[in-house]
């Protein structure tokens, strides 16, 4: 310790006043820093809430306030092809979550905790399937939609998404089933439990918040989802809301409904928005509970 | 047999059960489709009548690796990949480092950031096509009245910047998922090794080449591969931003087409092959960078 402070370039000695000056400054730098950050990341979608409630000729003019003009939502509400849509969307992400949810319980007990031999190859190969591009499975998938009479059904859906939602759900319910202490299950083992009456009873009950990170990112990712669902839905009425934003235009290039496009998104991310306000931490945790372990 | 014995395979016999769902599920909708796609990458098969096939050996094969459009995807996407999570990753770094300072109303700031993560991706472009209009953009509008250009740039049709623009807009909607991991990463850099450091003088550049940056790569590491992978299978955003434009084709929008809007199910699944066995193979190339890295580091 001795030899360090010798060898140690002394710390520059400030006056008083200069060190609070440049206490300052550095607090007023990181402020601004921060205040950078927020407007990049939130101004475009302030942009389109602005958007949203103009139109006509003020939806050009490029005024930053709002200017409560709610036709758009007015004629949006009063389509059923995006109603359709909404409605489609909520069932598809509620029911692929809630199945994902149910599997994924069950799998990460028998991972987290039965010790298994082949447990760590599972885990691995569940891992690989969440790094599969979907367009691989794009053939295959539709011969099984095909099989199952679902094609241009919502339900295709709910089936294919078990791809997406499946392998992480599993994957942080494992990791937090492995986190949890044994002695409760032992307790309940020894007074004669079944192993089903022990994860429903005893784990269950402690999994709230892993279940609460999973099924909203789950719901997110079935609620986002793309792909599947343009290849997978023919006719608008069964469409999921991305693919009837996705295909929203004009008749021409120059009659782009911008204004409404713009009241749709606004109008689909908002559940998100809320969700992830409200539980940002459960997310965060979601989100990094795989990455920074493994 | 002994009840120690008896007890271990009643375990494990519970255990089975309790996956069994989990196999099937992922047998049904990840195992076999992808068999199956393979399967058909040696057909002749079209997608209205799947069950009428010859086979044709690697001929599929030979024909997608002999259309230049296909290599065209290729080199789009990865270009695309190196960019955008090269920025990303910059970018993701920078803001991570700025919000693990300790600042009034961090939380929300932190819940803030996710808002671009969390919209869909179709949304996103949706957003950023208005706000970099030609004519009615808000970012031309911003550079003609600051005198930067004379004439709104057209951001989203010039064949020269369109893939700049996925870019970009990638960037912006996966940064908070870098700043995320990374934030997460340096928070578990314990705070000793700071106060040690700063005790000894050693001055706040250093501390970050020697301190911050090599205890966060394992974290970075890891964002960079999640990332990686993301970005070679990207199809929506170009797709909604210039469906299949040469310019901004993804492989993946490349297969999707050659299998839906050509019905070409044996030469859409022989594209689709190609990308699994190139994304296969970069995604061993990393996770062996990685490994190196960790054993030697």
């Amino acid at each position: 310790m001795k030899m360090a402070m010798t060898t140690t370039v002394p710390a520059k000695r400030y006056s008083n006043s200069t060190y609070r000056t440049i206490k300052r400054m550095k607090a007023l730098g990181l402020y601004a820093g921060v205040a950078a950050v927020l407007v990049y990341m939130l101004f475009p979608y302030y942009w389109a809430i602005v958007s949203s409630t103009k139109s006509g000729q003020a939806l050009y003019q490029f005024s930053l306030v709002p200017s409560l003009d709610f036709s758009n939502y007015w004629q949006l509400f009063h389509n059923p092809v995006f109603m359709g849509a909404l409605v489609n969307s909520g069932l598809v992400a509620f029911a692929s979550t809630m199945i994902s949810l149910v599997i994924g319980i069950l799998a990460a007990y028998a991972l987290g905790r039965l010790q298994l031999s082949p447990g760590r190859i599972i885990l691995i190969a569940v891992l690989m399937i969440s790094i599969f591009p979907q367009v691989v499975v794009l053939s295959g998938m539709f011969e099984v939609i095909g099989w199952l009479g679902l094609y241009n059904r919502p339900s295709a859906l709910i089936v294919s998404y078990l791809i997406l939602t499946l392998p992480f759900t599993t994957w942080i319910l494992t990791s937090f089933i492995r986190d949890l202490p044994t002695e409760l299950e032992e307790a309940a083992l020894i007074d004669g439990c079944s192993r089903l009456r022990v994860l429903t009873h005893v784990l269950l009950p402690l999994m709230g918040p892993a279940i609460a990170s999973a099924g909203l990112l789950s719901f997110i990712l079935a609620w986002n989802e793309f792909l599947f669902a343009l290849t997978f839905i023919l006719t608008d009425e069964n469409r999921t809301v991305p693919v009837a934003i996705g295909l929203l235009t004009g008749s021409s290039r120059y009659e782009y409904p911008f204004g409404q496009i713009m009241a749709a998104s606004v109008t689909v991310t908002l559940p998100l928005l809320v969700l992830v306000l409200i539980f940002q931490r459960k997310i965060v945790a979601g989100l990094t509970s795989g990455a920074v372990k493994g | 047999m002994s009840a120690a014995e008896r007890m271990q395979r009643q375990q494990n016999r519970t255990a089975w059960l309790f996956l069994l769902p989990l196999i099937i599920a992922l047998v049904g909708v990840a195992i076999w489709p992808l068999t199956r796609s393979i399967f058909f990458s040696f057909t002749d098969a079209f997608l209205d009548a799947p069950a009428n096939y010859g086979f044709v050996g690697i001929d599929n094969f030979i024909t997608v690796a002999e259309d230049p459009v296909f290599w065209r995807a290729v080199k789009n996407t990865l270009f695309f990949t190196v960019i955008s999570v090269g920025l990303e990753t910059l970018l993701g770094l920078a803001i991570a480092l700025l919000l693990h300072r300790a600042f009034v109303g961090r939380g929300i700031v932190r819940a803030a950031i996710l808002v671009p993560w969390a919209m869909p991706m179709v949304v996103s472009t949706r957003i950023w096509e208005w706000m970099l209009n030609d004519q009615f953009g808000l970012i031309n509008k911003l550079f003609v009245t600051l005198g930067l250009v004379e004439k709104g740039i057209a951001w989203t049709a010039e064949p020269t910047l369109i893939l700049y623009t996925v870019i970009f807009i990638d960037v912006w909607v996966t940064t908070p998922f870098m700043v995320l991991l990374i934030l997460a990463g340096l928070q578990l850099i314990p705070e000793e090794i700071y106060e040690a450091a700063e005790v000894s003088g050693v001055p706040h550049w250093k501390r970050f080449w020697s301190i911050t940056l090599p205890l966060a790569t394992p974290a970075i590491g890891v964002a960079m591969l999640f990332r990686t992978l993301d970005a070679l299978r990207m199809f929506d955003l170009s797709y909604v931003l210039a469906a299949n434009n040469e310019n901004t084709m993804t492989m993946s929008i490349y297969a999707r087409d050659q299998l839906i809007s050509f019905q070409d199910l044996g030469l859409g699944s022989a594209a689709s092959t190609w990308v699994f066995m190139i994304i296969g193979l970069i995604a061993i190339a990393i996770v062996g960078v990685l490994r190196l890295d960790r054993a030697t580091g």
